[in-house]
């Protein structure tokens, strides 16, 4: 209906057709190439390649690892969310601005870096590995990258929200006589919860793809550290194309259908805002 | 309203803020873990990179970066950046025009198409391109034919790196231009402006903070990226290395830790400097938009106060 409403600025045909020539050749042409080249390969091999013992430990240790780093993320960035919002403190400013430090740092610093620090000479490592905590080629490793790389999500995501969210409602409660505790867990929790759901999701979108922190880190030991898209880099460089192709299209399809899933999250947390 | 009431009440105002804090003992264990978590994650990785780089002292820092391998990772990631940064930012542009100032079937879809590398493992992003330009690619064999190399060579990485950093300009832009609306494109147009002139000096300046943001943040990630750029490179040093595969390359020769490091602390600033910026440009439009409110404030008080 709204196409049809009279729109004097220019440029529409130009810059959609643009649009569309620079997607579809950059982005749709080789996305649509790879599940071409997965459907070339027969049912049976793809399975077999798919299902492979060492495939599904990759598959099992990185969905594990993810689900967990995104799991601390979810409780510890809510957390840092709330505390940057509703608290004042010194050094507030600088620890926000920080929050986004994992988005700007490259993997491989990132990876380098915790590699460090978890070093048995290393700044945490050197208390650490006396306790029999090994934090380097361990699944341990792994999950402390992930949290690290994913860690901006759930705060950047819950802070607007907390930011928005009308204090009268908590006003109301307090002096309808609630304590502070079941605000918390009656009007605080569930109006919070869908938001850090989406949080939740889009560090473990992040954390199922990561690799460069990851790779540094865990050593990429067969069957027992190595993440999908080590194996993916492993086949490629193995000359095993179906092999990394089949993994590869797997992979892409459990990260699209977490998009649609954060899609859906995110408009039905916008419905309930509205 | 809510404030009228608040001001009204200022005699029950410890009642209120008991009520809707948490007591101090409670608020104070809540900040500490938090920052606790923040320090450990964020501070110490921080202060470590920079520690390490250092550690050998600065004869050594300056010789580890003017190394010839190294010296031409540095310009590899440069020449990276300065290529596929600006066909993203053209990009954005268009795609942000589009979006924000028309109205079209399939636009909800569209701006998800454009996500859609977000959601794409790095690794599987380079896989993508060896499977087009790679020798047993669809492309492979008529490459190979007529002597051009893509894969394993500089312009495979220039499209890896464009790939990964492809939504960052439009995703920035698409809010940004839609929030400003049309109106005053509309009134440059019937005022005799022609599109371009409408473009460069209506559109483009109302909306260059959110173009910055997004500039600063593509240039960041494409000069970060290691995955996508690691599996269609070589690793050749000197020839297809950027500085991210030169800190894993350097990291992996055992006498080449402290190197790595170095190197690394100059991605960690570039990260940091990234991080100011877009504090900056935070900063900068939420000012302009206070700014905006405080003259609207201001304005309406004075007309009511102009018939009296």
């Amino acid at each position: 209906m709204a196409d049809k409403k009279f729109n004097p600025l220019p440029g529409f045909g130009l810059t959609m057709g643009y649009t569309l020539l620079y997607l579809s050749v950059l982005v749709l042409l080789p996305l649509a190439g790879l599940f071409l080249k997965a459907f070339q390969i027969s049912w049976a091999d793809f399975w077999a390649l798919i299902t492979d013992a060492r495939s599904l430990a990759a598959f099992k240790l990185t969905l594990g690892a993810s689900l967990l780093a995104a799991s601390v993320n979810a409780v510890f960035g809510a957390l840092l969310a709330w505390v940057l919002v509703r608290y004042q403190f010194f050094g507030k400013r600088i620890i926000d601005a920080l929050v986004d430090f994992p988005f700007a740092l490259p993997t491989a610093v990132a990876g380098l870096t915790l590699c460090s620090l978890f070093a048995p000479n290393g700044w945490l490592g050197r208390y650490l590995v006396p306790l029999g905590i090994k934090a380097t080629y361990t699944p341990l490793a792994i999950v402390i990258a992930l949290t690290f790389v994913g860690l901006p999500f759930v705060v950047r995501t819950l802070q607007p929200v907390l930011q928005n969210l009308e204090q009268e409602i908590e006003e109301a409660a307090a002096t309808l006589g609630a304590s502070r505790l079941r605000t918390f867990v009656q009007i605080l929790a569930p109006t919070l919860f869908p938001t850090v759901l989406t949080g939740f999701a889009l560090a473990f979108a992040r954390a199922v793809g990561e690799y460069g922190s990851v790779t540094f880190v865990s050593g990429n030991l067969p069957y027992k550290t190595e993440i999908v898209p080590s194996l993916i880099v492993y086949q490629l460089e193995e000359h095993n194309i179906a092999a990394a192709t089949a993994i590869a299209a797997v992979l892409m399809v459990i990260s699209f259908t977490i998009l649609g899933l954060i899609n859906w999250l995110e408009g039905r947390v916008g419905r309930f805002n509205e | 309203m809510a404030g009228a009431v608040k001001s009204n009440l200022t005699s029950g105002r410890t009642a209120y803020r008991r009520g809707t804090e948490e007591p101090p003992f409670i608020k104070w264990t809540l900040i500490v873990v938090a920052l606790a978590f923040a320090l450990l994650f964020l501070l110490v990785p921080l202060a470590n990179v920079f520690y390490e780089a250092l550690g050998r002292g600065f004869g050594f820092y300056l010789r580890a970066l003017t190394e010839p391998d190294t010296r031409s990772a540095i310009r590899l990631t440069l020449l990276i950046a300065a290529i596929s940064v600006p066909l993203n930012l053209v990009f954005g542009l268009a795609a942000a025009w589009a979006i924000a100032k028309f109205e079209f079937r399939g636009k909800a879809m569209l701006i998800t198409l454009i996500d859609l590398p977000f959601a794409v493992s790095p690794v599987v992003s380079g896989l993508v391109f060896v499977l087009l330009f790679g020798l047993q690619g669809y492309f492979g064999a008529w490459l190979d034919e007529h002597d051009i190399q893509i894969i394993f060579a500089v312009p495979g990485m220039v499209l890896a790196t464009t790939f990964v950093t492809f939504p960052f300009v439009a995703r920035e832009l698409i809010p940004v231009m839609r929030e400003t609306g049309s109106e005053q494109e509309q009134a440059a147009l019937t005022l005799g402006a022609s599109g371009w002139q409408t473009f460069w000096h209506v559109t483009l300046p109302s909306v260059k903070w959110g173009l910055l943001y997004g500039v600063i943040l593509c240039n960041a990630r494409a000069m970060g990226e290691y995955g996508a750029v690691y599996v269609v490179s070589a690793h050749i040093m000197g020839r297809t290395e950027t500085m991210s595969l030169r800190v894993a390359s350097l990291y992996e020769d055992p006498q080449g830790g402290p190197a790595a490091f170095a190197l690394a602390s100059l991605l960690a600033l570039l990260a940091l400097v990234t991080l100011g910026l877009k504090t900056f440009v935070e900063w900068k439009t939420q000012r302009n938009y206070d700014l905006a409110q405080q003259s609207g404030a201001e304005a309406r008080p004075e007309t009511g106060r102009a018939p009296a």
